[in-house]
């Protein structure tokens, strides 16, 4: 029996089957999370994304060990991708920070996309409370590497790192349109390989353009290195000055907001789509339905809307 | 949805060849399963401490150096200790067949593959022996 008040005691065990029962919607998922509930909304979220190999690993395993100098208890959701033909997925983001792994302060979790296109998979936003809840002071999500559309980490995220490569100074007229949108700290990594001025001129002029910094926080490009070390302090406490200044402006409090009003809105919309499908399973012999769509002598267009006004007229009565 | 099977497959000690690891956790990929792959040069702790963390079905150790007697016995005593003996720990290798009857016999190995072993065997087995829930 999976125990929240063990969860919120820091127990391991617990922590990872609670877990694995949201990542398979398991029965009894929904009761958990609004156990759970009132103990989430203390964790910083930092969010790392960017292009394949540009590493975001690598990042996140220094930022690990930024937070543990900082006695901070860590978190760590590493998304690899599901492929779509098996099923099965290679998660190889923890090689890079096995090290923490005998650190009882460090909680690292591998997920699978399972078919969620956004960069994330889709019990992110949950497995994000349960760490939360476990005592997780920081929680950093690593998404699979992204192109241009993977955008989700967005809405999960307080803080989200985009991290590029000084070799991707081609690339960024193409990507500008997708993740450079964001980003609350541009990340110039591997600055150990070559000359970084083109990109982070590049990314200046591209904010310089964009109406959306003009007041506010405008992302600040950060040089990095995980095999020299370089910038590494630099952008922690970048990643702590974002979430105290966006606090102090209101900015952060307004994000949370709009992200507590999306996920009740997506609730509710999950929950209700469900429900009427099952009203509809049950007032329509779906095989036979389907054999009178097979035949064409219905069609679903007239179906859907004969369904959908039998339920309005029920809820909002017949004059609506 | 349905719960898919998750396997470390992980590579226990100073024992660095790693292409049977590889291609043992790209095979099991390529069957459905989520396999979290932990690199190099693992203590027995760090392994055990992954597959709670991941919770995992299955530990599957690749072991070419010889120390197989020392390390399936550690890997299996921490994982009890941590309450998490119902996980399987199969694993292959470089093992004898002697040292293989002795590891199954003993309980430090629910099942061993040596060289040659075909993917197939080793998928069809998991399915067969793994059970998710
Ligand atoms: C290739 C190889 C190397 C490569 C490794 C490259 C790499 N990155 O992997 C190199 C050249 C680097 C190398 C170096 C050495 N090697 Co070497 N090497 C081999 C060789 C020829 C083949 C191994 C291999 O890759 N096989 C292909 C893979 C796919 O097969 P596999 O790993 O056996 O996996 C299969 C099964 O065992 C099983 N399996 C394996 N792991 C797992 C895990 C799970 C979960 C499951 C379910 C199944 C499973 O499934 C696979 C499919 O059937 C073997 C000889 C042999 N015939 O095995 C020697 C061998 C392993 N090497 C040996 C030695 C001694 C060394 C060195 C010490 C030599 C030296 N003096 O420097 C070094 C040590 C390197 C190190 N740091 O550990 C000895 C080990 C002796 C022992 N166990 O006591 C062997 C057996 C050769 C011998 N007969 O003496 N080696
Ligand atoms: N030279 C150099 N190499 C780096 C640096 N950071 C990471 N790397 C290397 O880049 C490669 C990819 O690093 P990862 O951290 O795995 O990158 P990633 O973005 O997590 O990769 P995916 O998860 O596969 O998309 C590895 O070989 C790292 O060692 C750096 O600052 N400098
Ligand atoms: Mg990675």
């Amino acid at each position: 029996m999976l125990e929240v008040s063990k969860l919120i005691q820091g127990d391991k065990r617990t922590a990872a089957k609670i877990i694995t029962l949201i990542e398979n919607d398991e029965p009894g998922k929904h009761e958990l999370l609004s156990q759970i509930y009132p103990y989430t909304g203390r964790a910083h979220v930092i969010g790392v994304t960017g292009a394949p190999g540009a590493g975001k690993s690598s990042l996140t395993d220094e930022l690990i060990k930024q937070a543990r100098k900082n006695n901070l208890k860590v978190g760590v959701i590493a998304v690899d991708p599901t492929s779509p033909i098996s099923g099965g997925a290679l998660l190889g983001d923890r090689i890079r920070m096995q090290e923490h792994a005998l650190d009882k302060n460090v909680f690292i979790r591998s997920m699978g996309t399972r078919g969620c296109l956004g960069g994330l998979a889709r019990a992110t936003k949950d497995v994000i409370k349960v760490l939360d809840a476990y005592g997780c002071q920081v929680v950093l999500i690593e998404t699979v590497g992204v192109g241009q559309s993977e955008l989700d980490i967005m809405h999960y995220a307080d803080t989200t790192l985009v991290v590029l490569t000084p070799e991707a100074g081609d690339h960024i007229q193409t990507i500008k349109a997708g993740i450079m949108e964001i980003a609350d700290i541009f990340v110039v990594n591997k600055a150990d390989l070559g000359n970084t001025k083109k990109m982070i001129t590049d990314i200046e002029q591209m904010l310089d353009m964009s109406p959306r910094f003009k007041n506010g926080w405008r992302p600040p490009v950060l040089i990095t290195s995980t095999l020299t070390q370089e910038g590494i302090a630099e952008l922690w406490s970048t990643i702590g000055h974002h979430l105290a200044s966006t606090s102090a402006s209101g900015e952060h409090q307004e994000v949370v907001r709009k992200r507590l009003a999306m996920e009740v809105m997506e609730m509710v919309e999950e929950n209700l789509r469900n429900a009427l499908w099952n009203y509809f399973t049950v007032k329509n012999n779906l095989t036979e339905l389907i054999d009178q769509l097979a035949d064409r002598h219905t069609d679903p267009y007239s179906e859907a809307q004969k369904f959908v006004r039998e339920i309005s007229d029920k809820i909002f009565g017949k004059e609506h | 949805m349905a719960r898919k099977i998750r396997v470390l497959v992980a590579k226990p000690g100073l024992d660095g060849h790693d292409r049977g690891a590889r291609v043992i956790a790209r095979a099991l990929r390529d069957a459905g399963m989520e396999v979290v792959y932990t690199g190099l040069h693992q203590t027995p702790e760090q392994i055990v401490e992954a597959a709670i963390q991941e919770d995992v079905d299955v530990v599957g150790l690749s072991i070419l150096s010889g120390a197989h007697m020392t390390l399936f016995p550690r890997v299996c005593e921490l994982l009890k200790e941590n309450d998490a003996g119902d996980i399987v720990v199969i694993g292959g290798g470089t093992i004898p067949e002697a040292d293989v009857k002795t590891l199954k016999e003993g309980g430090w190995a629910a099942q061993l593959f040596t060289p040659g072993t075909t993917i197939e065997t080793i998928v069809d087995w998991i399915n067969a022996n793994v059970k998710v829930n």
